[in-house]
């Protein structure tokens, strides 16, 4: 099926590509950039005047909820989730039940999510069996089953020995390891940000230094194994200090933050809403604009959703026992769009940290768009409003901080493959 | 309402102290009802030359109309200084009307004993009882539209006078 | 954002913190217990305004004796008080917190008064429950407690009727207690100017300053001319953790006994939210001594809580 996209803005930030022009697409590959084929015939055409053409989004954290948590999400509400949301690629994290720590689960997900035909998923491996922090997961084995990475989700690696010969383990076949630096000693029991707003509400905290202290940890170790390491969900200005102060010197280190925390602070927890639980925790309005920054001056390389959807049961609980997390992949581009317009940062260096640098940080062939190129393609209109509630929203998780705000920018169109999976 | 002559207050307080006057004995003891009947009661005491220390009750915790306008918003503490058991209580209250209010001041009153007798004195009677109750000690009696509120007011220099308003809402 | 305790007239429909209370209506509050006071000294200590009223007392965490004051002061109200002690029923089943209220909702009841060990517990019952249903935070983790930050300054009151003037010190746990972030926001909004708190670094909330009281980690300076202390329990099972090395050790630096009481100013009050650990955070001699007001403050708590009760009701 051959189709043209007609006079959108197409914006490429990995080539730097920003014009109006058709795209032309056949057998799920780029073929025509501003210059029709010879002998070109469209199927079908779609306008795209006064909207963005871009690659399609690539998200390194979203929860699938399978296998096991199928009443938070299924497969089939969360993989329309992301289309609705312009993503055409997506790391999800082990923390399943059973944990991703398998070569059969990850080659069960992997093939659930294939027969959807629709985003790619790319599955991080857990880094320890069971995630427990003891015994290593087979590696390589989960590597040929198709893991991208390895991690520990939000789960702690108590034992630092079992770190640096984890990153070492995986550095021997050059596999990049997934930290979130928090010390599950100084987290422990915490579910708020240790600050003003925990205090005058009773809310265990989260003290900054459980971050730092774990983040320092996981610097030296990079720097005593050589081990490459994405560093997951900063939260705190002192760990983007840390984290610029590392590559500064080389350190093989790469770097995400959630949607939420470039817009969120502890003081949005207003009177114990359950859907501002999150990890890590909101923090600080000091915080959020150093992750801000830090995003702009390229600290950070990437936005993800980290996209957590949780049944309603689940948040209907004092803020404490709320389960943590928010549905998000649906917000990604609105809310990348947001920090980008707050701040003033071209289009295309807002469009990469949501395409071509997480594909960059997956290493795969995804988030850019040339000639040649697959056809995994997002179109929005960047002027148009929505509305967050319940019904605007595809994931079966309706939990978000956001919901009753309007955020700008609506997917139109999602092409995966060639192929519309979403039109808005 | 403006060209309504109300009575002078000075003057029916000295008409009612004249007729509660030639009833009162040692064992005698005056409650005042908040806030108009404190007034007047502490008058009637002073002129009375009364032995029993004077007493006075909030009724806002009594009231019937709770459910409909909940508690009034400046309750003052009740005060019953002597024993009512065995005592002869005169209630003294402002103006007399649907007798809601005197309900409320006996459930009261029995709460901190069970008085040998109790009378009721009011400055004004307006009419409109809803209630079997009955005033043995009265200033004057008026007829007065029921969309009018009577209210004694007390100025700086202690100087009581009656005035009316347009009720706002429905009680005494 | 929308006080959640107030209706849309402006008036308290719940009661869930002292916190974002206007002065009118802590005032209000503390002028309606003045009346009750007067109701629990007479022979027939029970006035009939609540009669008919059903209010439920649910403990998610056990305290025989808050319980024991809430269900006093419902009665001397005439109201129908049902206790539920909900720590050991159906939670363990697998019930939900709001599947409780719901239940209990069905049974016609007008008011909660909630206990439990979540902060946010209370707010959470009063932001689903049916808008006729009032709900009381009888103490929510270590969130608030905000009766008995009433029942403190009301005592206060009784004795210090100057506001304006006062000096209060809050010694001990702060970290750890709701009873003293009721007190602080209710002192600080009715325009106590200095309100203090003592305590060593691992028992302070961090920016605690933020709540506007001024921090202090010796006896022997915060006591300086003090007109209140208020002193807080210390729970036992801190020593389990390493936040404090013994009672003994704490006793000696942080216990009340009569020698630090001196630094205090010569008519100061004493008041402890109970039960008192004696020989750990105060002194036998002090507790029992003359310028303690434990004891009225327990009288006082069942005017108080009358108070609250009866105006919830009425709004």
């Amino acid at each position: 099926m051959k189709k043209i996209i007609r006079s959108g803005r197409i914006i490429d930030p990995r080539s730097g590509t920003d014009a109006i022009m058709d795209v032309f697409i056949a057998a799920g590959k780029i073929v025509g950039l501003g210059e029709s084929p010879h002998g070109f015939h469209a199927n079908r055409e779609i306008d795209a005047s006064n909207m963005i053409v871009c690659p399609g989004l690539v998200d390194l954290s979203a929860r699938l909820r399978e296998p096991g948590f199928e009443y938070k999400a299924t497969l089939e509400s969360e993989m329309a989730a992301a289309v609705a949301g312009g993503i055409t690629s997506l790391a999800c994290p082990p923390d399943t039940d059973p944990v991703l720590d398998e070569p059969g689960l990850v080659e069960m997900l992997k093939h659930r999510a294939r027969s959807l035909n629709q985003a790619h998923v790319y599955p991080v491996g857990a880094l320890t069996q069971g995630l427990k922090g003891e015994r290593l997961t087979e590696m390589a084995e989960l590597r040929d089953a198709g893991c991208v990475a390895f991690g520990q989700s939000n789960m702690p690696l108590p034992n630092i020995r079992v770190m640096m010969q984890a990153m070492q383990y995986a550095s021997t076949f050059g596999f990049v390891v997934w930290l979130r630096p928090q010390d599950m000693n100084l987290a422990d029991g915490g579910v708020a940000h240790d600050g003003e707003v925990a205090t005058r509400l009773g809310l265990p905290p989260v003290p900054v230094c459980a971050e730092t202290v774990a983040l320092a940890n996981i610097i030296l170790m990079t720097r005593e194994t050589g081990a490459r390491v994405h560093l997951c969900r900063i939260s705190s200005a002192e760990g983007v200090a840390m984290i610029r102060a590392a590559r500064q010197q080389g350190l093989p280190i790469t770097c995400d933050v959630s949607a939420n925390h470039i817009h969120l602070s502890e003081m949005d927890i207003g009177f114990f809403n359950s859907n501002c639980h999150l990890i890590p925790p909101l923090r600080a309005l000091g915080d959020r604009d150093a992750l801000r920054a830090g995003l702009l001056d390229g600290t950070i390389d990437a936005i993800c959703s980290d996209h957590a959807p949780v049944d309603e049961d689940h948040k209907l609980l004092p803020f404490a026992e709320a389960e943590a997390g928010a549905t998000g992949m649906e917000l990604l581009l609105p809310l990348a769009l947001k920090w980008g317009a707050e701040k003033k940062a071209p289009l295309a260096q807002v469009l990469a940290k949501i395409t071509a640098e997480p594909a960059r940080i997956l290493g795969v062939e995804a988030g850019y768009l040339s000639l040649g190129a697959t056809a995994d393609l997002c179109i929005f209109d960047p002027e148009q409003y929505w509305k967050v509630e319940a019904t605007a929203l595809k994931s079966q998780g309706k939990n978000t901080p956001f919901l009753g705000m309007e955020l700008p920018g609506r997917v139109k169109y999602t092409l995966i493959n060639g192929n519309i999976v979403h039109e808005g | 309402m403006d060209e309504m002559q109300l009575p002078n207050a000075e003057q029916l307080l000295a008409e009612l102290t004249g007729r509660i006057r030639p009833d009162v004995e040692t064992t005698t003891a005056l409650v005042g009802i908040h806030t108009g009947g404190v007034w007047l009661s502490q008058r009637l005491h002073q002129d009375l030359k009364l032995s029993l220390p004077l007493g006075a009750l909030d009724v806002s915790f009594y009231r019937d109309d709770f459910d409909q306008i909940g508690l009034h918003p400046q309750v003052k503490p009740s005060d019953i200084p002597f024993k009512v058991e065995g005592s002869h209580i005169i209630l003294i209250d402002d103006v007399l009307y649907t007798g809601r209010t005197i309900r409320a001041a006996i459930n009261e009153l029995f709460d901190y004993g069970r008085p040998a007798s109790v009378r009721l004195a009011a400055l004004v009677d307006r009419g409109g009882r809803e209630l079997p109750i009955v005033a043995q000690y009265v200033g004057a009696t008026l007829d007065l539209p029921s969309d009018k509120m009577l209210a004694l007011e007390k100025s700086d220099n202690g100087k009581l006078s009656l005035s009316l308003y347009d009720k706002r809402r429905d009680n005494e | 954002m929308n006080n959640p305790q107030l209706n849309k007239n402006g008036e308290l429909q719940h009661l869930l913190t002292t916190e974002g209370l206007s002065a009118a209506i802590l005032l209000n509050i503390l002028d309606t217990a003045e009346s009750f006071v007067g109701v629990t000294e007479r022979d027939v200590k029970k006035v009939p305004l609540l009669r008919g009223k059903s209010i439920f007392n649910l403990f998610f965490e056990p305290s025989t004796r808050t319980r024991t004051t809430f269900e006093i002061a419902a009665k001397r109200l005439s109201a129908d008080v049902v206790n539920l002690n909900i720590a050991v029923s159906s939670q363990s089943k697998g019930e939900t917190l709001l599947d409780t209220v719901n239940n209990l909702s069905a049974m016609h009841a007008d008011m909660f008064v909630v206990r439990h060990s979540q902060s946010g517990a209370a707010h959470l019952i009063a932001r689903h429950v049916r808008p006729e249903i009032h709900v009381i935070n009888a103490g929510d983790g270590r969130h608030a407690h905000p009766t008995q930050g009433l029942l403190d300054v009301f005592t206060i009151r009784r004795y210090k009727p100057d506001f304006r003037n006062l000096r209060v010190a809050i010694v001990g746990d702060i970290l750890h207690s709701r009873v003293a972030r009721s007190q602080i926001h209710a002192l600080t909004t009715l325009g106590v100017p200095e309100v203090r708190v003592i305590a060593p670094k691992t028992l302070l909330p961090s920016k605690v300053e933020r709540l506007g009281v001024h921090v202090y980690h010796e006896m022997e300076h915060g006591l300086k001319d003090v007109d209140v202390l208020m002193m807080l329990r210390l729970q036992s099972e801190r020593m389990l953790s390493a936040r404090l090395p013994s009672t003994e050790e704490y006793f000696k630096y942080y216990g009340l006994t009569q020698e630090r009481l001196a630094l205090a100013k010569r008519d100061a009050i004493v008041l402890h939210p109970g039960p008192m650990n004696r020989g750990v955070e105060i002194d036998s001699a002090v507790a029992d001594g003359k310028q303690s007001v434990i004891l009225p403050q327990v009288t006082f708590g069942i005017a108080v809580r009358m108070a609250v009760m009866s105006i919830l009701a009425g709004n």
